[in-house]
């Protein structure tokens, strides 16, 4: 496998999903979600998981979104588009999400 | 003051002692532990059941080297059928792609493999192993040919600081996601070598600058984790998140610790899991309990702004350094103790003594 050299930036277009041996499961014993990744332990708040359940690997960022500006109608859209994106970069440069488009 | 105890995120499982490298700063114990006085498979299978009901998210087998243990494969099948997050921390230098692919297949998640410097002679030298580098260098292949992501661990001193621009190059090279640069921590071995290891504040200024500009560089790329030695700093690290409060160590005997280095602590009975249930131990036993919170803490921890950020730092360096694991951690620059740590600095410029090779007595 050939050591991956280019950075990959969230847009609009971007196809998300979770790279291999990210693990997003709820636990039982705390009650909450948790994304488990290598030497890495996230707890997503409420928001997070949010965003994190419309990463499917079919839904582009844009449409994401597009989802939570449909929920959240008082929160004007490129706020909410701002946030989503920072936050998809932020977990894409801790390694914890891959696209299959390099756009 | 008292709050309820939260439970565990991960548990370091140190499956065995025995490891082909003989590093000079090895964080076992200076008294290894022997085979024959290991935990038995089946007992090993019942704490990893016992963690996941307990809480603990993530497993970390490491060691010694875990690859020496011939049920470590078993281990990693019942961690994933517990739920658990396996992780596996090793040296390199025992199995490869055979092994590997069917930790892959039991659910490993992810393979830490350390290395000693960049440079094969250099590395086999503090290794303490002749090509152990090269067994290196193509395990970290066969992580990569099984799909398992890969973090390098680089445990960085005074003997090859100077190397971290290569270091980086060589992690990105083998195909490595994260790169952990760790100075050594100055305990067990590394505390009997500490002389040899230290590095002066000059290096440590030159490698942190490295380090910060490789991070910009190379965003979203390769991820550094970079590790300070603390007796440069003005105040101590957090260690483990505070004393029971996320961690929890088994050790190849079966002994319960809230960290690697506190079984060096007298005067605490750490319970064994031969003897009890891990839920009981982490919240009932007296050593669990016995620093957790801020209850413990002396002054000047007690009226401290920082007592909740670094929990008084930690304890094992306040026994090894100031004989007393309830004072503060003497690298903490208000500690009425600081004086030994300045002492050490000072050997960091003086000329290197022999390394003392771990080994069993």
């Amino acid at each position: 496998m050939a050591p991956s050299t280019d950075r990959l930036v969230v847009s609009a277009a971007s196809i998300l999903r979770l790279a291999p041996h990210i693990v997003f499961r709820f636990d039982e014993v705390r009650q909450r979600w948790t994304m488990l990744a290598p030497e890495r332990l996230l707890l997503p708040d409420e928001q997070a998981v949010e965003i994190l359940q419309l990463v499917d690997g079919k839904t582009s960022a844009g449409a994401i979104i597009d989802a939570l500006a449909g929920r959240y109608t008082q929160a004007p859209r490129e706020l909410i588009a701002r946030d989503v994106t920072a936050m998809l970069q932020d977990l894409a440069d801790k390694g914890c999400l891959t696209s299959d488009s390099s756009d | 003051m008292t709050r309820p105890t939260d439970p565990p995120l991960a548990l370091l499982a140190e499956l065995t002692h025995r490891c082909p490298l003989r590093c000079p700063y090895c964080s076992n114990p200076v008294a290894l532990e022997r085979a024959a006085g290991e935990l038995r498979e089946e007992e090993w299978r019942r704490v990893l059941g016992e963690a996941a009901a307990l809480g603990v998210l993530q497993v970390h087998f490491s060691g010694g080297e875990p690859m020496a243990r011939r049920d470590l494969l078993a281990l990693i099948a019942s961690a994933s059928d517990h739920g658990l997050y396996s992780n596996l921390i090793t040296s390199g230098a025992l199995g490869g792609e055979r092994e590997i692919s069917a930790f892959a297949a039991a659910g490993l998640k992810h393979v830490q493999l350390s290395f000693q410097d960049f440079a094969p002679a250099n590395s086999d030298r503090i290794a303490g192993l002749a090509g152990a580098h090269a067994r290196k260098t193509s395990f970290a292949a066969a992580v990569r040919a099984a799909g398992l992501p890969l973090t390098v661990n680089m445990v960085v001193h005074r003997q090859n600081l100077g190397g971290v621009p290569e270091m980086i190059d060589m992690a990105l090279a083998l195909g490595a996601r994260r790169l952990e640069i760790a100075h050594v921590q100055y305990y067990a071995w590394a505390l009997t070598n500490r002389a040899a290891l230290l590095p002066n504040r000059q290096q440590l200024d030159e490698a942190t600058r490295v380090v910060a500009a490789a991070r910009d560089r190379l965003k979203g790329v390769l991820a550094i984790d970079y590790v300070v030695p603390d007796y440069h700093g003005v105040r101590p690290k957090s260690c483990m998140n505070g004393w029971g409060r996320q961690f929890l160590n088994v050790t190849p005997s079966g002994k319960a610790v809230p960290c690697h280095a506190a079984e060096s602590l007298p005067g605490i009975v750490f319970p064994s899991v031969r003897d009890g249930n891990l839920a009981d131990i982490w919240y009932r036993s007296d050593a669990f309990n016995r620093f957790r919170g801020t209850d413990w803490m002396a002054e000047p921890c007690r009226s401290c702004d920082r007592r909740e950020i670094d929990w008084g730092g930690c304890r094992c360096q306040a026994f090894l350094l100031a004989g007393d694991a309830g004072r503060a951690d003497p690298v903490c620059a208000l500690s009425p103790d600081h004086g030994v740590v300045e002492a050490a600095l000072r050997q960091a410029e003086s000329a290197l003594p022999a390394f003392v090779y771990r080994h069993f007595s």
